[in-house]
């Protein structure tokens, strides 16, 4: 029993030129982030403003870069791959071998989704939920810090599985029994099972954070069925996240069960079943696909609004048709393993459910139409994502429903046209969700606006390569070619891999004009600066805040009467009326508690993959007693004093006033 | 800023009492219609299942206070919410699995 556990210097894959490569690569630029931080001496200015911050917009912000970096990571994984299948047709072996491929796809799946989706998801969130709803902070500002660095925890570990040891082999899901010892005894899968328990268990917190947050902290007067739209279905996917990591986290903790301990509960002997855990697996996996997309829907939502001038048509349609999906997420799983053969009842009652999900999701296609029917659309970038939105993801619904037919998804399961239709649901929804809600409230988080030109441009490349990629990838799955797969030898399929792999490449340049985009956004700050801090006319009270938001966000809590809280304050001629007089705020302070409990954790995680049990101790005896220490801890909070107070507000209503003078 | 002031009300001496009460005859029947042992099997299933069920709404009306009024419907949904999804996923789990099983046999 070495001291390192399993840890060797093999552990390294030196024999691998890309990782090696891609590992250099990575080290330089660490090094030139360090060099540039010592150099302009920020490293006080890291600490102490974004690394330890409970701030929620900070944190949101934080959150958005750890998902940007994901998506290089996450996108590098799947050009790769098309790279891969372009080259390796017609028997030929290409230039990833079956067990490096293997892991890229695993990689790809769980990187986009856990890493990427959702701390883009929950990045945007933090930032705008507690502005809408006229809240100073989240309810557990701390909590949210620990969250957030939970989720780093778990991205930090995914990203050491590429230097030291391998990820798993086993497709995003890890089904046993090739996920259990017997049949992957490497690394992989426990890489895969701590990064994905701690990064589950900060969003666990984030969605009880945000659930309290919602009710508890809403501004004077708002009721439930005033808060906007965008607070609504993110507070539905906080009740799928309530409701469904749990099951997560048993599952995973089973599996770990089964691979730690010699237990059986999804082995091949000793009474197993491992379609408990395909079950349990997406018991979890569909609501999280909801938990996904419906914060998504609530951009679209609040863009479509903003940017024709008018009330979304149907509000109260399109909160209850967010909660008829939320409730039916939980009984249409079992479309995803329709082939495991169970009962044709099962699988019936199953498929009608799902196609019934199409309904809600249909009454919010037609709000959005007619919010924009007899509406002055100003096309922007994120006007673009919308409509790029409505008709991709129509059509990866249409898919969806026909793939909710048991009898056609005995023909498709498993092949690319089930590929491209969850790529079309997820890139078409979620993603371009995202990017809009990026683009929308770019100028709110930062002080300043993108570049518009370079952002249409980023779009019209996603948009176009979206379709180059993805569908090629129906016709062959209609064609019989699975997923999965690491070489080809078909003539016919060979056409539609190399347009595919075009596609992938014009996607490529979407994103390398997003961060060009960053680039000369940040460059030209001082000329497109968000004086006011309503840049679009905008409805809520998010843009009734200072461009970056005062850090107590309002000096004095608004009083709501209406949906669009902030238009309503407009057509009284109230919005940006001064108090008499100023209260002390009270604030939380920042805390490295956080960091010290979540790595911690991480520390824990890396033990227990390489069976380091000594150091699992430490970690684990560390992550109490930083806990402890936060919980006795008593300078945890402060006021911001009214003199204080005054001189921003004052600065702000400045501000107001010169880009009013400007308009007349 | 007071935080037990908001949120249910905690019931009183009495109600508490009528829980008690309540609890102890919902359970004693129970008792007796199996100790007698003078029904049929099916009557005396469903008896107890029934009772139980009634009981258990006895327990969230006056121990856990779960009512419909302002202050106690949120946490009224909440909990009808968690039976509900903890009743399809462990539900349809069950016939999933057990359909699946069959279907090998």
């Amino acid at each position: 029993m070495s001291l390192l556990g399993n840890l060797t210097l093999d552990a390294i894959p030196y024999h691998e030129p890309i990782i090696m490569v891609t590992l250099a690569v990575i080290g330089v630029i660490g090094l030139a982030v360090v060099g540039l931080i010592t150099k302009y001496e920020k490293w006080g200015v890291l600490w102490n403003n974004w690394l330890t911050s409970v701030d929620h917009k900070r944190l949101g912000m934080m959150y958005i870069i750890l998902a940007l970096v994901m998506l290089i990571r996450g996108f590098s994984d799947a050009i790769m791959m098309r790279a891969q299948l372009a080259i390796a047709t017609n028997g030929s072996e290409g230039y990833l071998p079956p067990e490096h491929y293997d892991q890229i796809f695993t990689a790809h799946g769980i990187i986009m989704i856990i890493f990427m989706a959702m701390p883009f998801m929950i990045g945007l969130m933090n930032i705008v939920l507690p502005l809408q709803i006229g809240a100073r902070d989240v309810a557990f500002p701390f909590m949210n810090n620990l969250s957030f660095w939970l989720t780093a925890s778990g991205a930090v570990l995914i990203n050491i599985s590429l230097g030291l040891g391998e990820f798993a082999k086993t497709g995003w899901l890890a089904y046993p029994p090739l996920s259990e010892m017997s049949f992957s005894p490497g690394v992989g899968v426990d890489y895969y099972i701590w990064a994905l328990q701690i990064s589950g268990i900060g969003t666990l917190l984030t969605g009880v954070n945000f659930l309290v947050t919602v009710f508890k902290m809403r501004a004077p007067g708002m009721k439930l069925m005033q808060m906007p739209i965008f607070t609504w279905t993110c507070t539905w996917a906080n009740i799928l996240i309530v409701a469904s990591f749990p099951i997560l986290t048993a599952v995973l903790g089973l599996l770990t069960l089964d691979r730690y301990l010699d237990f059986h509960f999804f082995t091949n002997d000793g009474g197993g079943n491992a379609m408990m855990y395909i079950n349990l697996f997406w018991a979890w996996g569909h609501p999280e696909v909801y938990i996904l997309v419906l914060p998504a829907f609530g951009i679209f939502s609040e863009v479509i609004s903003t940017f024709t001038g008018k009330r979304l048509f149907g509000y109260t349609s399109m909160v209850w048709a967010s909660g008829a999906i939320s409730i039916l997420g939980f009984v249409v799983w079992l479309h995803h393993f329709f082939t495991m053969g169970s009962s044709a009842d099962v699988n019936a009652f199953f498929g009608v459910m799902t196609m019934i999900i199409a309904i809600p999701t249909g009454v919010k296609l037609f709000n959005w139409l007619f919010t924009m029917y007899r509406g002055r659309l100003r096309i922007t970038v994120p006007v673009l994502w919308t409509l790029g939105f409505m008709v991709t993801f129509s059509i990866g619904g249409m898919t969806g429903v026909l793939l909710a037919v048991p009898g056609a998804d005995y023909v498709l399961h498993n092949s690319l046209f089930l590929v491209a239709h969850f790529h079309n649901t997820i890139i078409g929804g979620a993603v371009f969700g995202y990017m809009a809600g990026f683009a929308f409230w770019f100028p709110k988080a930062t002080g300043f606006h993108l570049n518009e030109r370079l952002g249409k441009y980023s779009f019209w490349c996603w948009q176009v390569g979206f379709y180059v990629a993805f569908m090629p990838l129906y016709v062959l799955g209609f064609l019989g070619m699975t997923r999965r797969l690491n070489h080809t030898n078909n003539p016919d399929w060979n056409i539609w891999l190399y347009i595919a792999a075009l596609g992938a490449v014009i996607i490529f340049v979407g994103i390398i004009l997003q961060f060009v985009q960053l680039y000369v956004s940040i460059r030209d700050r001082e000329q497109n600066p968000d004086l006011d801090g309503d840049p679009w006319n905008g409805h809520t009270l998010e843009w009734s805040t200072a461009s970056p938001p005062q850090f107590y966000n309002f000096a004095t809590l608004p009083k709501v009467h209406d949906i669009d809280a902030f238009t309503d304050m407009k057509d009284k001629g109230i919005e940006y009326q001064a108090p008499d007089e100023y209260l002390p705020i009270h604030m939380p302070r920042n805390t490295a508690a956080g960091m010290q409990i979540a790595g911690a954790l991480g520390i824990v995680g890396f033990a227990l993959i390489w069976h380091i049990w000594w150091l699992a101790i430490v970690g684990s005896v560390g992550m109490v007693v930083a806990l402890i220490a936060r919980c006795y801890a008593s300078y945890v909070d402060y006021y911001v004093e009214p003199q204080e107070i005054a001189e921003i507000e004052q600065a702000h209503l400045a501000n107001v006033a010169t880009v009013k003078e400007e308009l007349v | 800023m007071s935080h037990s002031a908001e949120g249910a009300a905690h019931g009183s001496v009495k109600s508490y009492l009528i829980g008690f009460v309540l609890s102890v005859v919902l359970t004693a029947i129970p008792f007796w219609i199996v100790m007698t042992g003078n029904f049929s099997k099916a009557t005396t299933f469903y008896s107890v299942i029934a009772l139980a069920v009634v009981q258990i709404v006895v327990h969230l009306k006056y121990f856990l206070h779960l009512d419909f009024s302002v202050r106690g419907r949120m946490d009224t949904f909440a909990f009808l919410f968690t039976a509900l999804i903890i009743v399809m996923v462990v539900g349809l789990s069950i016939w999933i699995i057990y359909s699946a099983n069959a279907m090998m046999m």
